[in-house]
């Protein structure tokens, strides 16, 4: 199977209303290509998963500078003040998640578990509306676990079978997302031929992954 | 030497060769510039990497090796890279030793808020909430007081990071310690006295009998 695609058909599989993961952590990581083709197009109305909003003009913060987000989870928008222009003024519903929390939300989400158990967030107003478990003596917050309709992720090098490598720090969140989504879209900075990545150096594996873009093949 | 680099200073003397260590942005970050000779410390940098270097030469910035504020580092020899939830759980799971942070306010009981101003500042908890939770001890390094006000105070007002977590604090005036029996101080800047400590302190302090004044 075929998963390259040439990147402009990314905007016909992004529909309006659907919640989509990005990975990348203040854009290292990101999949730029693919949030400009999506800042370019009219997709709106969607809710946002990722680790932090960016920068009004670097990363995912285009599209919350193109007003393209009803909701927004994330954990940090300090970086990117038209995300808390848009929270302060009622524009946009913003759910700020601890980091670690958010990582293990999305984890659970893509392994099939019922969610996690963290005391990050206790006595704090995270805990609010949440259900507290007690487990040998130690209270902790039961989180949720996370999906998305669809994930955008970034790979340093990915093979035409959809295994990716991530170089440095650009792993994050990507291969979290990578299982936790029911489409994935791995922008690739390099496409290598099937079985030029050495297998003990695949982060994720092909299976998650159902498009490929980008690269300089 | 100004305020911060005498705390970050200071705090740096309290880190421990071979202990795992994550500093927060800005002041926190300090920290790494004075670390002893013959004190070795692996910074853990929450976007996914163990063993932070030296920022990189003007030119050589590798785009794919950031640290948590987004700022360009390298890597030491012996680093390794992670993905997001396996370096969060380096930090709850008890394997990051001391957890450097700044804080807008922190009280008696050794909670903490450092992460919003409701209706001013909504930057968003980003890691400090599980750094705070999880590392084994929690440094605080700021300011005594802001625009005159104390930032040490009897109860917090604004919206928690983690409720009693915090172990040292760490300002240009004093060194306190968060015991179950409330905030001791330990230690004092040169010339500056207890009294005036004391004053610029909202929080009720307890005095180490054996007081000592910072040596640096």
């Amino acid at each position: 199977m075929d998963k390259h695609i040439d990147i402009n058909a990314v905007a016909d599989i992004v529909k309006d209303g659907m919640t989509i993961m990005v990975g990348g952590f203040l854009g290292c990581g990101s999949p730029h290509k693919i949030i400009d083709i999506l800042t370019k197009s009219n997709v709106s109305n969607l809710t946002l998963i990722c680790n932090d909003t960016g920068f009004s003009d670097y990363g995912i913060g285009k599209m919350v500078v193109a007003k393209q987000f009803k909701k927004i989870i994330v954990s940090h928008i300090g970086t990117n003040a038209e995300t808390g222009r848009q929270l302060n003024l009622g524009e946009t519903e913003v759910i700020l998640v601890p980091q670690g929390t958010l990582a293990e939300q999305i984890r659970a989400g893509g392994a099939g578990l019922g969610g996690v158990l963290t005391q990050t967030g206790l006595g704090t107003i995270v805990e609010e509306g949440k259900s507290k478990i007690t487990i040998m003596e130690k209270e902790y917050l039961l989180e949720l676990p996370l999906r998305a309709d669809l994930a955008i992720i970034g790979g340093s090098i990915v093979d035409m079978q959809g295994n990716v490598f991530y170089n440095g720090a650009t792993r994050n969140f990507n291969p979290l997302m990578a299982t936790a989504a029911d489409i994935v879209i791995v922008e690739a900075e390099k496409i290598v031929e099937i079985g030029e990545i050495d297998p003990s150096h695949v982060i994720t594996n092909s299976i998650f992954v159902d498009y490929i873009v980008g690269g300089e093949k | 030497m100004d305020n911060k680099e005498f705390i970050a200073r200071k705090i740096a003397e309290e880190l421990k060769d071979g202990e795992v260590v994550n500093l927060g942005i800005g002041l926190p970050s300090m920290v790494a510039n004075y670390v002893p000779e013959g004190v070795n410390v692996i910074l853990h940098s929450e976007n996914g990497f163990l063993g932070i270097g030296a920022a990189p030469e003007a030119g050589k910035e590798n785009k794919d090796i950031v640290n948590a504020g987004g700022q360009f580092v390298t890597v030491k020899k012996g680093a390794g890279f992670f993905d997001s939830a396996t370096s969060f759980g380096i930090i709850r799971g008890g394997h990051v030793d001391v957890a450097v942070l700044g804080a807008l306010e922190v009280d008696e009981k050794g909670n903490l808020a450092n992460y919003m101003i409701p209706g001013k500042m909504v930057p968003g908890m980003g890691g400090a909430m599980d750094l705070v939770s999880g590392a084994k001890k929690v440094i605080i390094a700021m300011t005594h007081t802001s625009k005159g006000e104390s930032k040490i105070l009897k109860k917090c007002s604004l919206p928690l990071t983690a409720t009693g977590k915090v172990n040292l604090i760490i300002t240009e005036l004093a060194v306190i310690e968060v015991t179950p029996m409330g905030l001791l101080l330990k230690e004092i800047a040169p010339g500056v006295t207890v009294e005036e400590v004391l004053k610029s302190t909202e929080a009720n302090l307890m005095v180490d009998h054996n007081l000592k004044t910072i040596a640096l």
